[in-house]
């Protein structure tokens, strides 16, 4: 099928969240009868785009053309009315309905005002039946069926709208290998029914297979669209990484040989299906990165480490010693000093609506009282202390946290924890959202830390990162550590290749 | 220095909550209209009165307060309150040390009643509301099978009536002397030590609270002890008051606490809110009640004001955010 | 799978709930000095079905994971109304009834507004409005009095065929009239959408403000009902604010017993009417024991703070100690 215009088209579309620009005036085209592919690192943008063509948010500039004519959705549903639906990555299932109800959600075949439970079912069925996932019971609760199976239903439901506009945001990523095959059947198929998909994925061969053409984000903007398979892998990759924060990092420390005992050690750690025999050790003043792919085991690792989760088992060894940490405060006593910066500043790092002193001194309360009761001065001057060492820009201690830039918010995290002098210090994913010069602050910072003694394990969704920052790197996939990478050998090619588990070879040679 | 300066003007207006500076004007559109209602009004003895009726209220809305603050409710403050009367009364029939423990063992049962509550809410993870309106139903059990069902025929020790109504400092009734050593109690708890950071910590984010390392669960079962022990104290006041205890006396003591608490700005989604707030709100709700018996309002006048001063005043500045 | 037993698990609940009735109710009759006849029977309907009522408004709202701390002022409220109201002429007392059920069903939408548009949380809001309630029903009923059609009354809180308690059958009308076509309908499957994930409800395109409000003004509805079968059996309306309340626990407590989530998005009203039964049926099993009645509050709030505790039951699964913080 040959149309000579676009069915959506978007000009200089942007969307700024607090001070960071999540997607610079990016524009795209998308052809009814083709798939598109949408290829970035973590971060590049492409969430925000599919969340602005799906209604979720709306643009601060730019517009979003259908048919030729402008629009804008106040919401997901407005969206689906226009024929627009997007799989989200995070499931928009409800968990407590059955899975015919959920397929039929938006637009349940009703007789005399109540719901044809029996049309809904044979609806579901046959929605179920295009999706390749016959195996699922229409009546079977959502909740109660795993999470490959939830993301058929997914499918399904989207496929059940009929849709011209199909997106799907990494909607494989639970799937198994079989289900897959039964998906890329159905997305030709809908291709040569004239229907627009754009597709987002991780996994390179999914997108060779599938792709017509492909756009490459990176940091918010959109670097190129290309026909698909004009291109080498390498060339690709090379689209996506980008150049631009170049030596920016700290130089690493030549490496003394190993002959004291490590400061932390875990042996054969696993939790549910999540973590599976980790096993690693720290050293004092040194950096070691987890990289892979978003969501393979690498933020439980760090709360498993921190006491959070329940029925762990292996092994944790603190400067050669067994120990079972339970809880957060377990963690960051004395005899422990670990601190955890955690992943979502504004709902686990800090109280926004509370004074930047009071956040400070919130991990490190034991520091600066004495029975119970808080010793002011003491407190004015250890916060003095750390906005002096990181550089917090703060008009004064007593303003609320939330009023801070998204940087400074960061660093307030960080230093609330380092007024505790953890030894081990755990970072999760702690630059995302904040701008390039806080970052190479922190960069410096985390050096500076790790001389001065501190064991560092730093899980960054920044490949740049992991390769700057890191004495060593371990690479996690489908919670195992599948690859451990040391000094030179820590390189964008082989990080990326290890992060998709693919063989580095073809990679390099392809 | 500067910046010594600035802090203390922020802290300074921080103070100024809008909240409060609107609750305190309230009091005084009050107190102008009870004046020109009745000139008695605005009499030094007549506001002193006010001040004792609103003790008792100001100390049970103290512990509602620390709950309100941890983003939970205490449904279980009418029993709570009758059980810390009609136990201390009872103490005192036997004799000597009867009369010397009626104080603390009726505020002990307020507390236990208080811990199980916090055991629930933070151990169990149940919703504060189901938990305490289900002690709430047990400790009416448990009285209602102490009683008989009948007003208890105990009466209050001398001590307990000293207490409420006795004069320490001359001019100043004893009642208010408790309310203002609770209050100053309070105010040194929620600024000044690391219980109050935590609590409104935990207010804010329970979740990000328990990941700084905070132990959440005792932080919040210790506050809910400390809740249930002024409600006891509060009855205990009230049957020295009255010199004995009665049944569903604390009835009345529910509805005004939490309106109190939220009219003076804390808010009910917790972490946010001052004591002087509250004690703005106590009277505010003191003053209201005073107001409407001089204009002899009947009860049911008073029910539908209530509510709706309540209703006016959190979609004033009560209301949760938009989302998206 | 057959398609019987994925029914059967998505209203377990509601079957644990008619199991405690059924064993609880024959305890009751099998240890009741004048065991099993039509009598007791009548008696025990009539106290439960005005339970079941309050306890199904509150299950409704429950579902989309609210709360209505005022529904038992509006039985109260709805009580004094009808104690005015539906007497006289058949015509009177007709346009007495569907303005007590109006009243009833208005507040339960001045609620819903509150909490919906206003933003308020529903627990504080429904406090307060349930004290203008009260305040209405005080103000209606200073003292216990009025009067209520006899004949009316008397036939739904009769026996029908000499046997069938009519209450019983009023409160069956009511569930095919009200709570099947509520649950069945679009609107329904919303509540229950809102009440399991707002926010996947939202990402879904859920009508979420109307289902709320529809199911707050449902619950004012309901709550009236039973208001006006309160008047049949007493033939008096009474602002009695400790009742009130305590029909306002009792409903939470009945919800609970039902198999009604309060975190929302499960459980049915025909679960809480059950457990409403169940929960009188438990108050009533320490008369035919010879206890003292005195006992029955203290029991019943055992029974109550037993039945919440149990749901502690679902922490023991969670692997990861941030989901006990939602």
């Amino acid at each position: 099928m040959i149309n000579s215009s676009p069915l959506l088209r978007m000009e200089g579309v942007s969307k700024r969240y607090g001070g960071v620009r999540a997607l610079e005036k990016a524009s795209l085209e998308i052809w009814p009868g083709r798939i598109h592919c949408i290829l970035g690192e973590n971060g590049a943008g492409k969430s925000t785009l599919i969340k602005l063509i799906a209604g979720v948010v709306a643009p601060d500039e730019g517009h979003i053309l259908l048919d030729g004519k402008a629009v804008s959705f106040a919401s997901p549903a407005a969206a689906n009315e226009a024929g627009i639906v997007c799989i989200f990555q995070e499931l928009s299932l409800i968990p407590d309905l059955s899975v015919a109800d959920n397929i039929m959600i938006s637009d349940p075949p009703t007789r005399a005002g109540m719901i044809d439970r029996k049309q809904q079912r044979i609806c579901a069925e046959e929605a179920l039946a295009q999706a390749g996932a016959e195996d699922i019971h229409p009546l079977a609760l959502v909740k109660d069926l795993p999470l490959s199976r939830r993301q058929m239903v997914e499918i399904a439901k989207a496929l059940a709208r009929k849709p011209r506009i199909l997106i799907l945001d990494e909607a494989t990523s639970a799937l198994t290998a079989a289900d897959v095959t039964k998906i890329f059947a159905v997305l030709k198929r809908l291709r040569s029914d004239g229907m627009a998909l754009l597709y987002i994925s991780h996994r390179m061969h999914e997108i060779a297979e599938l792709a017509d053409e492909c756009t490459v984000f990176r940091n918010g903007q959109k670097i190129e669209t290309y026909k698909a398979g004009s291109k080498t892998n390498t060339e690709v990759v090379e689209l996506m990484i980008g150049r631009e924060y170049k030596n920016v990092f700290p130089p690493k420390p030549v490496k003394k040989s190993d002959t004291k005992l490590p400061t932390l050690q875990i042996i054969n750690l696993s939790w549910t299906d999540r973590l599976r025999d980790i096993s690693l050790s720290v050293q004092r003043g040194e950096i070691i990165g987890l990289g892979g792919l978003d969501g393979q085991g690498q933020r439980d690792l760090l709360l498993a480490l921190f006491g959070v989760l329940r029925g762990c088992s292996g092994q944790v060894l603190i400067d050669g010693a067994a120990v079972k940490i339970n809880s957060p405060t377990m963690a960051k006593s004395e005899n422990i000093g670990m601190a955890l910066i955690p992943e979502d500043r504004k709902t686990e790092g800090l109280m926004l609506p509370m004074s930047v002193r009071d956040n400070l001194s919130f991990a490190a309360l034991h520091r600066i009282s004495k029975g119970g009761i808080v010793d002011s001065a003491r407190e004015q001057k250890l916060t003095q202390e750390m906005i002096n060492l990181l550089a917090i820009k703060t008009a004064n201690v007593d303003l609320a946290v939330g009023s801070l830039s998204g940087g400074n918010q960061q660093k307030v995290v960080i230093a609330k924890w380092l007024m505790n002098k953890p030894r081990i210090i755990l970072l999760n994913d702690p630059t995302r959202g904040i701008d390039v010069g806080t970052k190479q602050e922190l960069y410096v910072l985390l050096r500076k830390l790790a001389d001065e003694g501190a064991a560092i394990i730093f899980y960054s969704t920044d490949y740049d990162e992991l390769i700057g920052c890191c004495d060593r790197v371990l690479v996690l996939y489908d919670g195992k550590v599948t690859r451990e990478l040391v000094g030179a050998e820590i390189t964008e090619r082989v990080l990326i290749a290890s992060a998709l588990n693919i063989d580095m070879e073809k990679v390099v040679h392809a | 220095m500067n910046a010594i300066l600035d802090s203390q003007i922020f802290r300074l207006l921080r103070r100024f909550d809008p909240a409060v500076t609107t609750a305190f004007g309230c009091i005084l559109l009050l107190l102008v209209v009870g004046g020109t209602y009745s000139s008695n009004f605005l009499s030094p003895e007549y506001l002193l009165q006010q001040l004792k009726v609103a003790s008792f209220l100001g100390i049970i809305a103290t512990g509602m307060m620390m709950i309100i603050l941890l983003g939970q409710i205490d449904l279980s403050v009418p029993w709570v309150v009758t059980v810390g009367a009609m136990m201390s009364c009872a103490v005192v029939g036997h004799g000597t040390v009867g009369a010397i423990l009626a104080i603390p063992f009726g505020i002990l049962c307020g507390v236990a009643i208080g811990l199980v509550n916090g055991f629930g809410v933070a151990y169990l993870r149940i919703p504060s509301m189901i938990i305490t309106l289900a002690t709430n139903a047990v400790a009416q059990g448990l009285m209602v099978v102490y009683t008989g069902g009948f007003s208890p025929q105990d009466s209050a020790s001398p001590a307990m009536r000293y207490l409420a109504t006795g004069f320490v400092i001359p001019g100043l009734p004893n009642s208010v002397v408790c309310w203002a050593i609770v209050g100053a109690l309070a105010v040194f708890l929620l600024t000044r030590t690391t219980f109050g950071r935590a609590i409104y910590g935990i207010g804010n984010r329970e979740r990000a609270a328990y990941l700084s390392g905070i132990n959440t669960r005792r932080i919040v079962m210790t506050a809910f002890g400390i809740s249930g022990g002024l409600a006891a104290l509060g009855g205990v006041l009230l049957a020295g008051y009255a010199s004995k205890a009665a049944q569903s006396m604390g009835d009345a003591y529910l509805l005004p606490a939490i309106a109190a608490v939220v009219l003076g700005g804390t808010s009910i989604l917790g972490g946010r809110g001052s004591y002087l707030g509250t004690v703005a709100g106590v009277m505010l709700i003191t003053l209201l009640q005073s107001i409407l018996s001089v204009m002899q309002m009947p009860e049911f006048g008073r029910q539908i004001i209530y509510g709706v001063v309540i209703i006016a005043m959190l979609l004033l500045y009560g209301r949760e955010k938009l989302q998206r | 799978m057959k398609d019987w037993r994925f029914w059967f698990a998505e209203q377990r609940g509601t079957f644990m709930a008619i199991a405690i009735f059924l064993m609880m109710f024959v305890i009751y009759i099998s240890n009741h000095p004048a065991g099993f006849n039509a009598n007791i029977v009548q008696t025990a309907s009539n106290k439960g079905v005005l339970l079941a009522f309050v306890a199904m408004a509150q299950a409704l709202v429950v579902i989309t994971s609210g709360i209505d701390l005022s529904i038992g002022m509006i039985f109260t409220l709805t009580n004094c109304l009808a104690s005015w109201l539906v007497t006289g002429s058949p015509l009177q007392v007709a346009i007495g009834v569907v303005v007590v059920l109006f009243v009833g069903a208005l507040c339960g939408a001045i609620n819903g507004a509150v909490v919906i548009y206003g933003r308020l949380q529903p627990i504080v809001a429904t406090i307060a409005t349930g004290a203008i309630y009260y305040g209405i029903a005080l103000a209606l009923r200073p003292t216990p009095g009025g009067t209520v059609d006899e004949i009316l009354a008397d036939a739904l809180t009769g026996k029908l065929f000499g046997f069938i308690p009519a209450s019983l059958v009023a409160l069956l009308v009511v569930v095919l009239v009200v709570w099947i076509p509520f649950s069945r309908s679009v609107t329904g499957r919303a509540a229950y959408a809102v009440g399991s994930s707002e926010q996947a409800a939202f990402m879904s395109g859920v009508p979420i403000k109307r289902a709320k409000f529809i199911t707050y003004t449902l619950a004012g509805l309901l709550a009236g009902i039973g208001g006006l079968f309160l008047t049949f059996f007493t033939y008096t309306g009474e602002a009695a604010y400790a009742s009130g309340n305590a029909y306002t626990l009792f409903s939470i407590a009945s919800v609970v017993l039902g198999g009604v989530s309060l975190m929302g998005g499960r459980g049915s009203a025909i679960g809480a009417i059950f457990g409403a039964l169940a929960f009188r049926t438990i108050g009533d099993l320490l008369f035919v024991f010879d206890f003292d009645p005195l006992w029955q509050p203290l029991f019943q709030g055992v029974v109550l703070l037993l039945a919440v505790s149990l749901s502690a039951f679902g922490l023991l699964r969670i692997r990861n100690r941030l989901e006990w913080f939602g």
